[in-house]
């Protein structure tokens, strides 16, 4: 099987402490991987592992077939990752547009089919293109984010923790949000507290427990995997 | 109190009041958006703003004197002027020479905000001796004769006036004249042009919006992949051109001394916050309230209210503040906003 990103036996942290201990993740071309756990169990660290946000250890990143193990943030979205964080993911004064601009800053020839390909995904945005970022609702400052890291035609897009603290109507329109992009055949990464909504769209799903893979699955197999739904979904399947 | 008084009592109040208000705004708006546009990119106050803006001033004030003896002069252009570009080359020289050498070394240690600042503080007292050690410890005028046509021109006493001919041939009893000196003029052409192509650099370029993206969010626009190191120098160039147009056009309109822009440092940040930190637009309306506040809370209403009543205590000054607390005005108006609005007009970032 080819995967569009391989990572083997991550294993990274932050000073001392080390949170990753041989973490594997995969997305295939055009799926959606959902990776799950429990707080502190390195969800977000690999996530930053991978984007070069974070030197790794040990482990090795494959990208499109290419090694990419120690790129930049900047190679990486050169070599075709669009990456959201969790937080203070847009330019606040920055307006709608502007904001998509800076996605493409590296290839300013990309801006013009960018703004086209991310309005057909939103259309909201292209009404809303002289605002400022900061003045947007939490599902549109959400697109922004996304459009954002989509203007460079990624293959693969990260996003972390998309829903973190926003209501569930909007946690509803950002999960749309996530199949839409998906629909245009780029490949999703995507760490998520709500484990049962984000497995549902999952294609594979990645359940870490202290910096390694516990289960890995796909989503609706995680789903209805006894042991996962106690563990980590809360409840009954 | 006839319909001329009130036309003679506007004209004065243009005259001594709006057009002094508008002129040390001018200063105050140029220098405050350097240190709004640092604060956005770099994070800190920067202390050492106005002895750059002294620096320049030196430049502009040895290539004056040096174009005077070569005999080279464009009037009625003020030889000051043509020393301008020199000037702005040396101050973005010294910017990125002092970035280089002192801030990059605090920036790849990570040195919290407040390192920076006092850092800053010691470039400022650097620069206080490098100016008295190359352009000296005494006054200077920026004084020139010039030959022009063969005639004998002092440029500082060039001046526009104008005398409302219509005014007075229809209304008996008006005598007012408008009088613009040269450097004045030449503030406001230069304030003007200079706002004009911020905004559009700001809004309408690619390097423009990353700058403004950085300032927004910093880990973002490096994700985004825009060379924040870039920014930092493009905003030194801004910073440091700026400084040198205020300071020459202000050693121009009064004279060059060693603390010519030390000694209005403090209303520069007052405007800059004012305005809202990190909003340069902001920054040019706080340095025209502050350089207004400061203008009319010490202007003397004597001659205006002589000119519209007949009994008028001509013995008593009619100023709302005694000269003396003109330097306090700028702090009375930022406690105000900080009270009422505390993140400025223009909702900047909080300090």
């Amino acid at each position: 099987m080819s995967f569009l990103l391989e990572a083997r036996g991550m294993v990274a942290g932050y000073g001392e402490l080390t949170i990753l201990h041989g973490c594997d993740i995969t997305v295939e071309p055009g799926r959606i991987s959902v990776v799950v756990g429990a707080n502190g169990a390195g969800k977000s660290t690999a996530m930053k592992a991978i984007f070069g946000l974070l030197p790794l250890r040990e482990g090795r990143v494959e990208f499109d077939g290419r090694d990419v193990t120690g790129f930049t943030p900047q190679q990486l979205v050169k070599a075709g990752m669009g990456y959201v964080p969790q937080v203070s993911n847009v330019f606040p004064s920055l307006s709608v547009e502007e904001n998509l601009e800076m996605g493409a800053f590296l290839a300013p020839q990309k801006v013009a089919p960018g703004l086209e390909r991310v309005y057909g995904i939103f259309p909201v945005l292209r009404e809303k293109r002289r605002q400022p970022a900061g003045q947007l609702s939490g599902g549109q400052r959400q697109m922004v984010a996304v459009g954002r890291a989509l203007m460079m035609d990624p293959r693969l897009l990260m996003l972390d923790e998309p829903t973190a603290g926003v209501s569930p109507k909007v946690m509803g329109d950002i999960f749309d949000i996530i199949e839409k992009v998906n629909e245009s055949d780029v490949g999703v990464l995507m760490v998520e507290q709500n484990a049962r909504q984000a497995l549902a769209i999952a294609d594979t799903g990645f359940v870490l427990q202290t910096g390694t893979n516990l289960y890995t699955d796909s989503g609706e197999a995680l789903l209805a995997d006894p042991e996962v739904v106690r563990s980590f979904l809360g409840g009954k399947t | 109190m006839e319909f001329v008084d009130w036309l003679n009592a506007s004209v004065y109040l243009f005259n001594k009041g709006l057009l002094n208000a508008a002129k040390i705004g001018s200063i105050y708006a140029l220098g405050a958006v350097g240190i709004t546009l640092v604060f956005g990119i770099l994070r800190f106050a920067h202390f050492a703003h106005g002895d750059m803006m002294t620096f320049g001033a030196m430049v502009a004030l040895g290539g004056t004197v040096l174009l005077r003896e070569a005999g080279i002069n464009l009037h009625p252009v003020p030889t000051g002027l043509l020393a301008l570009p020199l000037a702005a080359a040396a101050t973005i020289l010294l910017a990125i020479f002092v970035d280089k050498n002192v801030y990059a070394h605090f920036r790849a240690r990570r040195s919290p905000p407040v390192v920076f600042v006092m850092t800053s503080i010691g470039v400022t007292f650097v620069l206080q001796g490098v100016v008295r050690l190359i352009g000296g410890t005494g006054d200077r005028q920026f004084f020139f004769v010039v030959e022009h046509a063969g005639q004998r021109i002092r440029e500082d006493k060039e001046r526009w006036i104008v005398n409302f001919q219509w005014l007075r041939d229809h209304f008996e009893g008006f005598r007012e004249n408008l009088v613009i000196t040269a450097p004045q003029l030449w503030l406001f052409i230069f304030t003007a042009v200079a706002l004009v192509c911020l905004h559009y650099f700001l809004t309408r370029t690619r390097t423009g919006k990353a700058m403004r993206a950085v300032s927004d969010n910093e880990d973002l626009a490096r994700i985004s992949g825009i060379d924040v190191g870039r920014m930092v120098s493009v905003t030194w160039i801004i910073a440091a051109t700026l400084c040198a147009i205020a300071g020459t056009l202000l050693a121009m309109d009064t004279q060059y001394k060693p603390i010519l822009a030390f000694s209005i440092l403090l209303p520069m940040f007052a405007a800059a916050i004012i305005g809202g930190i990190g909003k340069p637009f902001g920054a040019v309306l706080g340095g025209f309230i502050v350089g207004a506040a400061e203008t009319f809370a010490v202007f003397d209403w004597r001659p205006v209210a002589g000119r519209l009543f007949e009994s008028v205590d001509m013995t008593q000054s009619m100023a709302l503040v005694p000269a003396e607390y003109k330097l306090a005005v700028p702090f009375v108006i930022l406690v105000l906003v900080l009270v009422w609005r505390p993140t400025g007009l223009f909702k900047g970032q909080v300090l």
